[in-house]
């Protein structure tokens, strides 16, 4: 209702972890703050029909200890960790941060390479939007001013395929320079599919679909590094900022890769 | 416990406090919430400042419109720079006539006409709330044209460039060579010669509490009291009054406790004599509290410096010659009233400082730019001077085959050779480089750690180990720069200390403490020489109301200075104790002594009279006493050195760390400091000062830097963005101390507070490129960031 009246002029306030930094520098100055902190039913995290559906007020630190993360979704129990720092992942929720999209955050690219769907709440009524169509620029998705998002559903990861969450942060805790979520399948040490996010030096969590086509049905050999080392850069895009060039992005997301797929191999499960 | 045969003194004796660690006196008070910080200080009518800043480098300001504002609710006072300079006695000259041939501009508070750096304080708005004050700020507006920016120091002096203050005539700000022995002859004496240019990027300190200033002028009698997160309440006393023309002795200076200074809380900042000024026009308690942003533009930044460096060596490594080039980025104003050469002036002093080589040539050129001012920070100068000279010594130790450790073990200076004067006329003495090397060789166990790295090698795993010896100038004496140069700066410091008829003593210093437990030091100090318990002693600091003129806490002269004139002042003390005792019980008092809080007989230690009722008598009941004695029971020492410009120290550090090759990241794995701070008096708060040090230190060798573009404009005022050093990528950091303790002061006790600030950037370059060997890689930049480690591979 708020929203629908206020639009632009009013914000919502989760966790308030990136929200009042932004209010104290006087970044932003709505006119008014909508403080959802006491809906209560938008904090659960349950598991449903092979879904698991995260409510958009459950806190970073709710998701670290949830059992449900950790046995359908350990990508993201993988990246909690990696997600600022306990004070911060005390309050900050998996909303907030779906809803922002920082193009350095690491839920929204989990949630990308999850498949998830956003759900997003109006006075109109609910819609539910593919992260696949989501994410659309920096900082920009496809919520509307004056939708709310109320969840996140995402398929329970296949637990005999790949998975591997890495990222480069100078400190531990900090936004990364490059990230990488990794979901795939294999048998054998033979990579059948693959989906790679690449997140921190993208404008936004981005699919590397050129090098995603190499992976499929290959051997993980030196060859195969070379040909992702090659083709990488055709997929991504990196912004040059404060942390580094985009030549030196680029460099360490060929890095991360190659580290993400040994990782996942590392300890692929025999398949049932 | 001293290494030297030094007679023992009282100091020594068995129920002495001193080499002992006395939990800090605050940290409880700390810890459990209750510290009391400027900000929490809240007077009656108390107002708030908040600023008005340019946001360009270098503009001039064709109008001020602040009608606006002052229609805001809640606003009480719009105040512009030039209404600023009617309240002020004149501008200041941030020049010292100890450096020759400085030059400097003439500055007010707050611009006038012209900004000269982005952040320069042009309009102040005082209102009810901070709140309130910043939203009327936002109707201030300022008519500006753009100006020329000199924002690169390698083209500031360039005859194209243009010129920030054309009344200097260039954009110099100082030029100083040192030119000792006989370079060229040394060169051509050496069979390996070694050049190297290194960059050294800006940081500024990042205290937790940042600068803070509550004024409260008090109009019926003209006595101005200053609460303020300052080190130096005297230095503030005097440039205040001076500046805004109150008599000194009727402005009192009070520094609650302190959130971290680091050296940028002994400054002068326009935007507090601004609200000093406030609060005297309207009679009223006006509060400024930077925020975090304002620090990072308006705080002193320091370290920006370019250096070139040679250095001549034999086939056997033996330094034959060193030389370096500096060129040292300023600000636009030299800082009032300490400068902003200080930082290019120590380089020269200590750079090869361990070392006993005696051709040396040195030259600097200090620039204006059009950033905040720079000006003594943490170690001033010693972690570039430091990282030079040791990266020079690694590069000649490996050009001629020859360990790193043992290159230095070979030209360190020796132990039983002083005092003697370094190649840069640096007088010295007290000192043991011979004897901290061993000491680190065997507490890193430096062989085996040699066989590990190789192991790892093997494995493809890049590990480093690095060196670095180290001086430190501490404790600056009255032939230094600051009184000698005309600054109102104490560099000796007092202490008053008095037996109350309670028994109980109450000792004021001139020193400060900012959380290094300086007053707990001080109460092991008198306490030890009393023979009184550490709780019978109450330290009081921080209020010069209170406490004998000082020059506060800077330059790790705490201690050192501060402590010798409690140490002597509580010898007197205890003498007229003594003394009173020995009329009261006819006795000499030389036979007596005190333990445990009573006057006991020296030769059979049997209780005589409690210090209690000597405070008794001494106080309340005086016709005990003969009418030809008259107790003070107060007494005030103080103490300077004489002949030394510094108290230096030395001391030497290790690190072991690990690079990614392939991400250019840098991992801390141990990091060892051995030192010789002379007497330590808490074994705990030394380390602790040598263990933060580091951390700053380790700061600016990896992440610290203020980014700014072309047009000299601050890319990263945040702390998300300017990375400070945190808890989880630190190393253990190990500390040893070797004890020689100076021979200018009884106590002994030189300075500890930048030991480790002065050469942890030192060690972990040298570590990082030992790391990059095989790869024939060499970092020379600080901070060395992933991307410089990996352009230093040619990966970017
Ligand atoms: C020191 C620090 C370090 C950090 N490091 C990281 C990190 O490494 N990685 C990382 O991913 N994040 C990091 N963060 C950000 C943190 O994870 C945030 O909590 C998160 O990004 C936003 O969640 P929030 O609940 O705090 O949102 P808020 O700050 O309350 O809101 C953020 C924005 O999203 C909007 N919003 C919030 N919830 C909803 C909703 N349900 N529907 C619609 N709009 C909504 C708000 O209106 C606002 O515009 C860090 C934060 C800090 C302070």
């Amino acid at each position: 209702m708020l929203l629908n009246e206020y639009g632009e002029d009013g914000q919502i306030l989760a966790g308030g972890q990136s929200l009042m930094p932004t209010l104290n520098m006087r970044l932003s100055n709505p006119q008014l703050l909508i403080d959802i902190n006491h809906l209560h039913e938008l904090n659960s995290i349950t598991l449903d029909d092979n879904i698991v559906r995260i409510g958009a007020l459950a806190r970073h630190s709710e998701l670290a200890l949830s059992p449900i993360i950790d046995m359908y979704l350990p990508l993201i129990a993988d990246a909690i960790p990696h997600v600022a720092h306990i004070a911060v992942r005390n309050r900050g929720t998996f909303g907030g941060s779906v809803a922002l999209a920082d193009p350095a955050a690491e839920l929204p690219a989990c949630v990308l390479a999850l498949g998830g769907t956003v759900v997003l709440q109006s006075v109109k009524g609910i819609r539910k939007v593919k992260a696949d169509d989501y994410f659309l620029g920096l900082y920009e998705t496809e919520r509307k001013p004056n939708e709310l998002l109320i969840e996140v559903q995402i398929p329970v990861q296949d637990l005999t395929g790949l998975w591997a969450f890495v990222e480069l942060s100078q400190r531990k805790g900090d936004y990364a320079i490059a990230g990488l979520a990794f979901i795939g399948t294999s048998e054998k040490q033979f990579i059948k599919t693959a989906k790679l996010v690449y997140f921190g030096s993208e404008i936004k969590p981005t699919l590397a679909k050129k090098t995603m086509a190499i992976l499929i049905n290959t051997r993980w050999d030196d060859n195969t590094r070379k040909l992702i080392a090659e083709t990488l850069g055709r997929d991504l895009d990196p912004m040059t900022n404060l942390q580094g060039s985009a030549k030196m992005k680029l460099h360490l997301q060929k890095v991360l890769t190659n580290r993400a797929i040994d990782l996942a191999l590392k300890r692929e499960k025999p398949s049932r | 416990m001293a290494n030297k045969t030094t007679p023992l003194t009282i100091l020594d004796r068995p129920n002495s406090y001193i080499g002992r660690s006395l939990s800090r006196e605050g940290a409880k008070r700390a810890v459990a919430g209750r510290g009391r910080y400027t900000d929490d200080i809240s007077l009656p009518r108390m107002l708030h400042a908040a600023f008005v800043r340019s946001p360009y480098a270098h503009a001039k300001i064709l109008a001020v419109n602040v009608d606006e504002a002052r229609q805001q609710p809640e606003v009480t006072l719009v105040m512009t720079g030039t209404e600023l300079q009617e309240l002020c006695t004149g501008p200041w000259i941030g020049t010292l006539s100890s450096f020759e041939g400085m030059k400097s501009a003439p500055q007010y508070p707050m611009a006038i006409g012209r900004a000269c750096w982005q952040g320069e304080p042009i309009v102040m708005v005082v209102a009810s709330s901070r709140a309130a004050a910043e939203d009327a700020a936002e109707f201030v507006t300022i008519e500006y044209e753009q100006l020329p920016v000199v924002a690169d120091k390698e083209t500031a002096l360039d005859p194209e460039c243009p010129i920030i203050h054309p009344e200097l005539g260039d954009n110099l700000a100082f030029r100083k060579v040192i030119d000792n022995g006989d370079v060229k002859q040394g060169l051509a004496d050496a069979d390996i010669v070694i050049e190297e240019t290194f960059q050294f990027g800006r940081h500024t300190a990042v205290s937790l509490e940042t600068r803070a200033l509550l004024a409260d002028y008090e109009p019926t009698d003209g006595h101005l009291t200053i609460y303020t997160s300052s080190q130096v309440p005297h230095m503030i006393q005097a440039v205040f009054a001076r500046t805004l023309g109150v008599a000194e002795h009727k402005v009192r200076i009070i520094a609650p406790d302190i959130g971290g200074s680091f050296g940028l809380k002994i400054h002068t900042y326009g935007d507090e004599v601004a609200t000093t000024a406030a609060s005297i026009k309207l009679g009223r308690p006006v509060k400024f509290i930077a925020d975090r942003l304002e620090s990072f533009l308006t705080d002193i930044h320091a370290r920006e410096n370019r250096v070139w460096g040679r250095i001549g060596v034999s086939k056997e490594g033996e330094i034959k010659s060193l030389e370096i080039d500096v060129r040292s980025a300023a600000g636009a104003y030299s800082q009032f009233p300490r400068t902003s050469v200080f930082e290019a002036n120590q380089i020269l002093n200590i750079t090869g400082g361990p070392y006993k080589h005696k051709n040396y040539k040195a030259k600097t050129e200090v620039v204006y730019l059009n950033k905040v001012p720079t000006s003594q920070y943490r170690a001033v100068g010693h972690p570039i001077g430091n990282s030079v000279g040791e990266a020079l010594v690694d590069q000649a130790a490996e050009a001629c085959g020859i360990d790193p450790l043992e290159m230095r073990r070979r030209n360190i200076m020796e132990d039983d050779q002083y005092p003697r004067v370094s190649a840069a006329g640096i007088k010295l003495q007290d000192m043991s480089h011979q004897q901290c090397l061993e000491a680190l060789a065997k507490h890193m166990d430096y062989e085996n750690l040699r066989v590990e790295q190789d192991k790892f090698r093997k494995k493809g795993i890049q590990r480093g180990i690095g060196i670095a010896a180290f001086i430190k100038g501490t404790a600056p004496g009255p032939a230094g720069y600051y009184g000698t140069g005309g600054a109102p700066i104490a560099s000796q410091d007092a202490c008053t200390i008095k037996l109350e008829p309670s028994g109980g003593v109450i000792c004021m210093i001139g020193v400060t403490d900012q959380g290094q437990g300086v007053d707990t030091v001080m109460c092991q100090i008198a306490a030890s020489v009393l023979g009184l318990r550490a709780e019978s002693v109450r330290v009081i600091e921080g209020d010069t109301d209170a406490v004998p003129y000082g020059g506060g806490t800077y330059a790790s002269r705490a201690t050192a200075i501060g402590g010798e004139a409690t140490y002597q002042a509580s010898l007197l003390l205890r003498k007229e104790i003594l003394s009173i005792a020995g009329t009261l019980l006819q006795a000499e008092p030389i036979t007596l002594d005190i333990v445990d809080e009573n006057v006991v007989n020296k030769s059979d230690n049997q209780i005589r009279i409690s210090v209690s009722e000597i405070g008794r008598i001494g106080h309340f009941q005086v016709a005990e006493l003969p009418n030809n004695i008259q107790p003070t029971l107060s007494v005030t020492y103080r103490y300077r050195l004489h002949d030394a410009l510094y108290i230096f120290t030395n001391g030497i550090q290790g690190a072991y760390v690990e690079v990614d090759i392939d991400t250019g990241f840098i991992k801390l794995l141990n990091h060892w400091v051995v030192e010789d701070c002379g007497r330590v008096i808490s074994p705990q708060l030394a380390d602790e000062q040598v263990r933060g040090g580091c951390v700053q230190g380790i700061g600016g060798a990896l992440y610290e830097e203020c980014v700014y573009n072309e047009a000299a404009q601050l890319q990263n005022g945040t702390l998300a963005d300017y990375l400070t050093p945190m808890a989880g990528e630190m190393p253990d950091i190990n500390v040893y101390h070797i004890q020689t303790p100076t021979s200018v002061s009884e106590l002994g006790a030189k300075g500890v507070g930048e030991s480790g600030t002065g050469a942890a950037p030192a060690v972990l370059m040298n570590a990082v490129n030992d790391a990059l060997r095989p790869f024939d890689a060499c970092v020379t930049k600080q901070p060395m960031t992933p991307e410089t480690v990996l352009a230093s591979l040619g990966t970017v």
